[in-house]
């Protein structure tokens, strides 16, 4: 933080802390619901991707919160027919990017969190969609109406979620 | 050195911990073989493994649970509407035994003609039935997942079907659960037939999870309630299961000459819960019901009582005082024989059938002249990847229809002009004038199920 812009207040850069259920608990019920319930509202929204988003930006810390997502992505890539690694990737990058800016931008107000999962949700979907045809050889097509349906549908959920979220937060 | 490693401490170990994944992933996309084989020192293997097996007891109980009251809902709400169903359904068993009856015949017909043609037919034997437990969960891999594993005697590569269609496949087993892949992931291939037009193609998933045709030239002619089946070309789904039917048929821009026949899968895949594994897949030669064909009155006769062969001068005589080439070859071996497999016979008379062969003598059946005298029904039992009518098949028809149907035996012709009245590629390109009569009579006899006697030729 040395000479850097922030534009969070003391508060807002409280470095937030969960207890061990919560921590393991919270991600594995977010796959188990994804993959659980065959809903197709929910293979729209990425309950796992917003877990990983949550973490980071409340942990504020970049090496957990890339380390969450990488956790997260490899378990949920286990469910997928793909080479395990393709939602690792993609939930590294977004875990690292969620936790520093959550040390930079106020991450706790609904607007900035609808904002911040809009963003992040294209990002993960662009690394995806750039691992798969790079390095997999995958034949997917980027449908731009389908991403921004998913990206709008997930910051919409965001909002909801991450403040009962917030409630599994240990304060002091 | 140290104050750099201090200072890009979060870098560095992003780039670590992306560059491990990335290994992993090109380890995996190298060697696919490995992870499908699923080597125990596989460690992507293990993770899936891992992740399955820990997760499926419990969806497996939630599933039993939420099974358990739904049932139970059902079971009462049922019992309310029973006695109308049972009203129902008895004027429904009614209909059916009076279609089974029709279509036994057909079956029967059907199975006759298979065996002429040395016809060999994929039965499915066993099939496990499974539950849905799961789903990849994104719309990026339709995959979903089933409570029947290795233990079960599941293994990969095999068709996932439900009484309404094809499902998809078995991608990768696990002791106590299997990972399906659904035909309309992207990934994902079948070969179809087109019923109507016998048109086939291979039918994949798209990103949306629809399935489309990509490979059929535009020039065809495609409606849209066609429905589509399987080809069983891909040695993965069963011949003649339902696909879907087509819903549009437009040209295809990123694929210029051919069309996008879009397809609407006849099996509901995003409301799945109970499916089917083929576990067991028999082939073999349909055997006729009943024993051998019957032999007809004349052949019997003809066998029996001694008799004065017409004399072809142009044929050379046999020991036995047999003209042979006095009749066709197809005829001429029919007449002689009705074997259950005269379709051997054809094939020194110049037919390029294989025996066998699944597609090659299927496709006259269903065009062919003598296919008149197969029923709808009898034909989609037989036929495969029918195309339209080609050259071969009015030797071929001729063969078969004679062997098998032919009440009077076809008019000898010459000895010189046999070769090119049985031949597959002649035939059909001077049909009147080679032999009008073998390929063409058949069409209009009685099928092989129904023949009349006659008298015989003493």
């Amino acid at each position: 933080m040395n000479g850097s812009v922030s534009l969070t207040s003391r508060e807002e850069i409280e470095v937030h802390r969960f207890s061990w259920p919560v921590s393991i608990g919270v991600p594995v019920l977010a796959i188990f619901l994804q993959v659980f319930l065959n809903i197709r509202f929910l293979t729209v929204l990425d309950l796992p991707l917003l877990v990983t988003i949550f973490f980071a930006v409340a942990r504020r810390r970049p090496v957990p919160g890339m380390i969450t997502g990488a956790l997260i992505g490899t378990l949920q890539d286990a469910w997928t027919g793909h080479p395990i690694g393709l939602f690792g990737i993609a939930k590294t990058i977004v875990g690292y990017l969620g936790s520093s800016l959550g040390v930079k931008v106020d991450v706790e107000n609904p607007g900035s969190r609808f904002l911040m999962t809009f963003a992040f949700v294209l990002i993960h979907r662009f690394v995806y969609m750039a691992i798969s045809l790079q390095l997999v050889g995958g034949s997917e097509s980027w449908l731009w109406g389908h991403t921004l349906l998913s990206a709008l549908v997930n910051g919409l959920a965001a909002v909801v979620l991450f403040s009962l979220m917030d409630r599994l937060k240990l304060r002091n | 050195m140290e104050n750099f490693f201090v200072r890009y401490k979060n870098p560095l170990v992003l780039m670590a911990v992306l560059f491990i994944q990335v290994v992993s992933l090109a380890t995996q996309v190298k060697r696919p073989e490995n992870a499908r084989a699923g080597t125990a020192g596989s460690g992507t293997r293990l993770i899936r493994v891992w992740t399955l097996t820990a997760f499926t007891p419990v969806e497996k109980m939630f599933v039993s649970t939420g099974h358990f009251f739904r049932d139970g809902w059902h079971n009462y709400a049922d019992l309310r509407s029973v006695r109308r169903q049972n009203h129902e359904l008895r004027d429904e068993v009614v209909r059916l035994q009076m279609e089974q009856v029709q279509l036994k015949q057909d079956a029967d017909q059907a199975r006759r003609l298979q065996v002429l043609l040395e016809f060999k037919e994929k039965y499915i034997s066993k099939t496990v039935a499974a539950q849905v437990i799961a789903t990849s969960g994104t719309e990026q891999s339709r995959v979903i997942v089933i409570d029947k594993g290795a233990h079960d005697g599941i293994k990969p590569d095999m068709a996932v079907i439900t009484p309404d269609g094809i499902v998809g496949k078995v991608k990768d087993v696990f002791p106590l659960s299997s990972q399906v892949l659904l035909i309309n992931d992207h990934d994902s291939g079948a070969g179809v037939i087109l019923e109507h037009s016998r048109l086939q193609g291979i039918v994949k998933g798209t990103s949306l999870g629809e399935l489309q045709i990509n490979d059929i030239m535009s020039d065809e002619q495609i409606e849209a309630g066609d429905h589509v089946i399987t080809s069983g070309g891909d040695r993965i789904y069963p011949k003649g299961f339902s696909v879907g039917t087509v819903i549009s048929s437009t040209p295809d821009h990123d694929n210029d000459p051919f069309l996008a026949i879009k397809i609407k899968p006849s099996a509901d895949l995003r409301r799945l819960e109970e499916v089917m594994v083929v576990t067991k897949v028999a082939e073999e030669t349909p055997s006729v019901a009943g024993g051998p064909l019957p032999m007809r009155a004349a052949d019997i006769l003809a066998q029996r009582l001694p008799s004065v062969p017409k004399q072809d001068p142009n044929a050379p005589k046999t020991p036995g005082g047999i003209t042979t080439g006095s009749v066709p070859a197809n005829a001429a071996a029919a007449t002689a024989k009705p074997s259950p497999t005269p379709a051997k016979a054809n094939q020194p008379s110049g037919t390029d059938q294989k025996p066998g062969n699944a597609n090659a003598p299927a496709k006259p059946m269903t065009t062919g002249t003598s296919a008149a005298t197969v029923t709808p029904s009898a034909a989609k039992k037989t036929g495969t990847d029918n195309k339209p009518a080609s050259s071969g098949q009015s030797a071929v028809s001729t063969g078969a229809g004679t062997a098998s149907a032919s009440p009077t035996p076809v008019k000898p012709k010459p000895a010189t002009k046999k070769p090119k009245a049985a031949d597959a590629t002649t035939g059909a390109a001077e049909p009147k004038n080679s032999a009008p009569k073998t390929s063409d009579q058949p069409a209009t006899e009685p099928p092989a199920a129904t023949p009349t006697p006659e008298k015989p030729q003493l």
